[in-house]
């Protein structure tokens, strides 16, 4: 028998349905993906089904759980389903906890309210819960406020909510959207193990989190359910034009066509960099240390490493826009420093960088026609405007845009036009090099490919140099010719492309293409394959920084910093590498 | 909203013109005529005062000097507000830190209870008056241009501008200033009332504008002490003061929901 | 926590020291002096007062003699009383303005948070558009036009509540000047509760209470009510400043013999030391309560006190 079974479900603001004549069914102790693209309402349905959808949403249809109708029912009702029978993991762990609140308490409060506990001994009840999503110290964390977890640990404490009351179905909303790839891979692992019989409802963008995951998926578009079935099935012969194009545009870290080494000179390189912060305590943070890095013409360059490997700091000082506290660039022969202003023009002019938010990176008060010509007005200021014009209305159309889209101002374009039109204004000098942090992090599907194939285009009609920073292993591998990584500021491993997707020398490296999901159920998801998270910049771990998280690591690495050293045609810095090339 | 402006224009439209076509001046006595109810006999519209001074045309007077010294020090503490706010905001780090801190400890300061020293020690100086409120209420305008600038600043468009070699001076008229714009009308909107409340307290309490001249703050203290005989004294210029400041209040609020409105698009 | 309180305490003390000497100099540089002007009395009296009150001496010499009186809490003679000391006026007037100023923010805070809150929770309604309305007067109408009027109205006109203070008994003479100064805050409360219950209503924390079952009432209690108490306790230094210069008018209008009403007859009679002594005396009460106010915002937001 089903245990929630949705008919005709049609969620409405005011006079546009975001949802419209959906129905579906979970069993008991299903697991089943919900997936598709950003804004197709899969989100909406969720919320929908535990009554939180906002006041002016209007909802019709029916929604069966057990047995009983719960849509459009009353609030009393609902929250004796609610937590009880049906709970929800929300996407962001930071948002979705109250700030204000010892994480115990937020839990305690649950099971006050359904009677399920009092006094001491909802306490205990806590804790052991709080023990059983792998919170260290629980006793302690009974008494730590949201701020004071890690992300990880955060999303831990949500679930530990989500399960306390013993729910028949757990809906996860993009649960591990917001973490860091060998995180993400944890607390999936952890939704999985602490589900017992308890069905899930995993919703997600990403079909690789699905994959190996779901026994049945159900794929939306534009507020429709378009298909739905066994996800051996769907991934095999998918029916719906939207699967197959989800699947076509889900990028794969394991197949798919890879760019050779480059083989032009050395435009630019940078010679022991590191750069410093303060944090509002005034205490220092090393967010890049002494990284070596070169990158020839016409080549792409790929960093990657999760959130505080230092990616982002890295290139910003290279570029100027924050201090360099140590080493130097280089580029076309010249040393690049200061500050971006002091810089000369032709400097300027050949560096360019595009955003991850276009959304932020555009002035909403600005047209696409000033936006995209004012790197112009700067540099060729004798122009007259109709050859400015001319050039603008050219790289547009470069960039795939129309002139209609010359008088729009930012928030009248969507997410990949606006990245487009980014694109445009980075490339409307000519620059020699061009950096994208994280450019398509933002975008779904199809809008992330047509970028990609943009720079694909562009490097090779001009001979572009980029250097493309992301946390996605699967879209690196479609680009890059070269890949770096990061993590804590130090640069663990550089190789060709080829070479760090077969053969990961450092630990870390093949912990992260471990841990990148696979949009194919035939692929054997691995188990975690690191434990703990990232460290605070505060206090790296001594010697080498991966080593606390490192299953291979001993007494050296504690000891002693790795250097950067050659082995086959790869730089790495491990102090096992060796050994661990030969048993994989 | 469309009230709100709409009443405002009539009353200093009114405040323009009126004295023009009654016969009176503002100063004139005549014990001849002391407190006459309001009326259309001998063009005594709001009645007259004890001294016999035709109050349509004092109220008009004073709701010209107290929008005056409202509008003037408003301006004073937008200048002040947004040049200091746009500073520490834009300049940020260690400057914005000590900048901040200090119109913290400002804030905690008894500014009216200063004014007042103020306003006894230097003889009740007309210029005084604005810039006493200008200096009063600039600290919330600082604030905010501040925190905007801040985000601004932070802005990956701004950083693009620069990387562009866009200088700094368009920086900040050109991606800086338009966006600012909003926030500071909706504060300047909200600054008026404020003005026009510390304006008419200190001419209340006689600490303000000085006779013959007039506010309407002086003329609720001219009617309080009248206001068992001609209770017309008090209530008419109460009433239009109140009105005022509900306008002014309405407009703000109408315009931060506008600007708020199409921020979060 | 401790170490938060310590700080904040460590700004006050600067903050205070820098109102007494701008008080001061103030003070002291303006032109003419009190006796300067049409009833200033002999030269010879003159200057046996200008002796006794050390206007003689050098400028630093004057200040350091003020600020060590005041660490004994003496704030020298009256001007226009020389037979009162400052302290004295303050000690006499300042017992009627605290009932009268403690009440007017008791009631304040009670029914601008309820009224607020009630609001937020039926956002759109009859019930929120009525107190939105009644806010918004409220903040446009200054308490030297509600005093007033409510004195025409309710004394003169229908006699149901005493208008002035000395003579009537009991606690109906408090009834009008507390609700005149209340008034104001009330509305200015009840808009901040209103607009920050919305807010934190709208928030994702809220909507995972929701999600936990936790019924509007346990929401409100257990996880809305302390972050939407933030902005109303910031604005506790405000009101307090507000209610402080409401005092002045209401004491005046009302004829209460309180701090207010010395301070705004010691302004019109330009008696510099009485208004000096009072201005520090509310400047310190102001900033010892903003200290308070600070050290309770660390208490309720956990993010704050770790900075």
């Amino acid at each position: 028998m089903s245990l929630l079974e949705v008919n005709n479900l049609r969620i409405c603001y005011g006079d546009t349905a975001v949802v419209d004549d959906v129905s579906f069914v979970v069993r008991r102790s299903e697991s089943v993906g919900l997936v598709g693209e950003s804004g197709c309402g899969k989100s909406q349905t969720a919320l929908a089904l535990l009554g939180l959808l906002p006041r002016d949403a209007s909802v019709s249809g029916s929604i069966r759980f057990d047995g009983a109708e719960i849509a459009n029912t009353s609030q009393r009702q609902l929250d004796e389903i609610r937590a009880t029978r049906i709970s929800i993991v929300f996407q962001d762990p930071m948002q979705a906890l109250n700030p204000y609140l010892r994480i115990g308490q937020q839990l305690r409060q649950i099971l006050l309210q359904h009677n399920l506990a009092r006094g001491t001994d909802a306490d205990e009840k806590v804790i052991a819960m709080l023990a059983r999503v792998g919170l260290p110290d629980p006793k302690q964390q009974f008494h730590a406020y949201p701020h004071q977890l890690s992300g990880g640990m955060r999303q831990r404490a949500m679930i530990a909510s989500a399960l306390i009351a013993r729910p028949d179905l757990l809906i996860a909303d993009e649960p591990t959207t917001a973490l860091d790839v060998t995180v993400q891979a944890q607390i999936l692992e952890l939704l999985e193990e602490l589900r017992d019989d308890t069905a899930l409802l995993l919703i997600t963008h990403d079909l690789g989190i699905v994959a190996g995951r779901c026994e049945r998926l159900l794929v939306f578009e534009a507020g429709k359910l378009v298909e739905s079935g066994p996800t051996g099935a769907m991934f095999a012969a998918p029916a719906s034009d939207s699967m197959k194009r989800l699947l076509k545009f889900a990028p794969r870290i394991d197949r798919g066509a890879i760019l050779p080494p480059a083989e032009g000179k050395t435009v630019l390189s940078v010679e022991g960099a590191s750069v410093s912060y303060r944090d509002a305590s005034h205490r220092e943070l090393r967010a890049v240390l002494d990284v070596t890095l070169s990158l020839r013409q016409a080549e792409t360059l790929a960093i990657v490493g999760e959130s505080g490997s230092g990616k982002t700091s890295l290139v910003r000082a290279l570029l100027g826009l924050i201090p360099m506290h140590a080493g130097r660039v280089v580029y076309a022969g010249q040393l690049l420093e200061g500050a971006v202003q002091t810089r000369a023009a032709a400097q300027r002019r050949d560096l360019q960088l595009v955003f991850q938010d276009p959304v932020s990176a555009l002035n909403p008060q600005m047209r696409v026609q000033s936006i995209v010509s004012e790197p112009l007005r700067v540099h060729a200021g004798e122009q007259t405007a109709q050859v400015r014009l001319a050039r603008v209305v050219a790289i547009l159309k470069k960039v795939g845009l129309n002139e209609s889209f010359l008088h729009r101002f930012p928030h009248q374009l969507s997410g990949g036009q606006a990245q487009r039109v980014a694109i445009a204004r980075s490339l409307i000098l000519e620059p020699k090099i061009l950096i994208c942090d994280e450019a398509v992090a933002a975008l779904d599907g199809s809008a992330r490919d047509q970028v990609l194939e943009l720079l694909r285009a562009v490097q090779r009609e001009s001979g572009l140099s980029i250097i493309f920073i992301s946390h996605d292993l699967a879209v690196v591998r479609s680009i890059s010719h070269r890949v770096a990584v990061l993590y804590l500021g130090r640069l663990l491993e550089v190789a060709d492309t080829a070479l760090l997707f077969s053969e990961p020398r450092h630990p870390y490296t093949r912990a992260l293409l471990d841990a990148s999901p696979v949009p194919d159920p035939l692929v054997p998801t691995h188990a975690a394959p690191i434990k703990g998270e990232v460290p605070s910049l505060l206090s790296p771990p001594s010697g080498c920084v991966f080593h606390p998280r490192c299953k291979f690591a001993d007494g050296v690495c504690s000891d002693k910093r790795p250097l950067l050293r050659e082995i086959a045609g790869v730089r790495v810095a491990c102090h096992h590498a060796e050994v661990l090339l030969k048993h994989p | 909203m469309k009230w709100s402006a709409g009443l405002l224009l009539f009353v200093l439209l009114l405040a323009i013109v009126g004295p023009w076509i009654s016969p009176y001046a503002f100063q004139d006595t005549n014990f001849d005529a002391i407190l006459r109810a309001p009326g259309f006999v001998e063009a005594h519209y709001f009645g007259t005062d004890e001294f016999g001074r035709d109050l349509f045309v004092r109220t008009l007077l004073g709701i010209r000097i107290t929008l005056l010294v409202a509008v003037v020090a408003s301006l004073v503490s937008l200048i002040i507000g947004v040049s200091y706010g746009a500073i520490a905001g834009y300049v940020g780090g260690r400057v914005d830190a000590v900048m901040m801190r200090i119109v913290d400890t400002l804030y905690a300061l008894p500014f009216i209870f200063l004014v007042i020293l103020l306003m006894v020690a230097f003889e009740r100086n007309f210029l005084l008056i604005f810039v006493a409120i200008g200096a009063i209420n600039w600290l919330d305008m600082a604030r905010i241009v501040r925190g905007q600038t801040l985000s601004l600043r932070e802005r990956e468009f701004v950083d693009a501008a620069r990387l562009t070699g866009v200088s700094t001076a368009r920086i900040i008229f050109r991606h800086i200033a338009p966006n600012l714009l909003g926030i500071v009308i909706v504060y300047v909107t909200l600054t008026i009332p404020q003005a026009i409340l510390v304006e008419s307290f200190l001419s209340f309490l006689g600490l303000g504008v000085q006779e013959p001249q007039t506010s309407l703050g002086s003329l609720v203290n001219g009617g309080v002490k009248q206001m068992e005989a001609a209770p017309w004294m008090l209530l008419i210029p109460a009433t239009l003061l109140a009105a005022m400041l509900m306008c002014f209040n309405f407009l703000g609020d109408a315009l931060r929901d506008f600007f708020d409105a199409r921020h979060s698009q | 926590m401790m170490r938060y309180a310590l700080h904040r305490l460590l700004w006050a003390i600067p903050t205070l020291l820098l109102v007494i000497v701008l008080a001061f100099l103030m003070v002291h540089a303006a032109p003419g002096g009190p006796f300067d002007d049409e009833r200033a009395p002999h030269p010879d009296v003159l200057a046996t007062v200008e002796a006794s009150y050390h206007l003689d001496e050098p400028l630093p010499q004057q200040l350091g003699r003020y600020l060590y009186g005041l660490i004994q809490g003496d704030l020298g003679p009256s001007f226009r009383y020389p037979n009162y000391s400052v302290s004295e006026l303050i000690g006499h007037g300042f017992p009627a303005s605290l009932k009268l100023g403690a009440l007017a923010m008791l009631l304040a805070v009670l029914v601008g948070v309820s009224a607020g809150t009630f609001a937020a929770l039926r956002q759109g309604s009859l019930t929120d558009r009525a107190v939105m309305s009644f806010a918004m007067t409220g903040i446009s109408i200054p308490v030297f036009v509600v005093a007033p009027v409510l004195v025409l109205l309710l004394a003169v006109k229908l006699h149901w509540l005493p208008a002035g203070w000395s003579g009537s008994a009991g606690a109906a003479k408090y009834v009008l000047p507390v609700i005149t100064l209340a008034l104001p805050q009330i509305a200015y409360i009840a808009r901040l509760t209103r607009a920050s219950m919305i807010d934190v209503l709208g928030r994702d924390f809220i909507r995972t209470a929701r999600a936990q079952g936790l019924g509007t009432r346990s929401i409100i209690r257990v996880h809305a009510l302390k972050p939407a108490m933030l902005p109303v306790l910031s604005y506790m230094g405000p009101a307090i400043a507000a209610i402080l210069t409401g005092s002045v008018v209401v004491e005046q209008v009302f004829g209460i013999p309180g701090l207010g009403a010395s301070f705004v007859q010691g302004a019109l009679n330009r008696d510099y030391t009485l208004v000096l002594g009072i201005v520090i005396f509310y400047a310190t009460l102001i900033i010892a309560l903003n200290l308070i106010v600070d050290v309770l915002y660390g208490v309720i937001d956990p993010r704050v006190r770790q900075q």
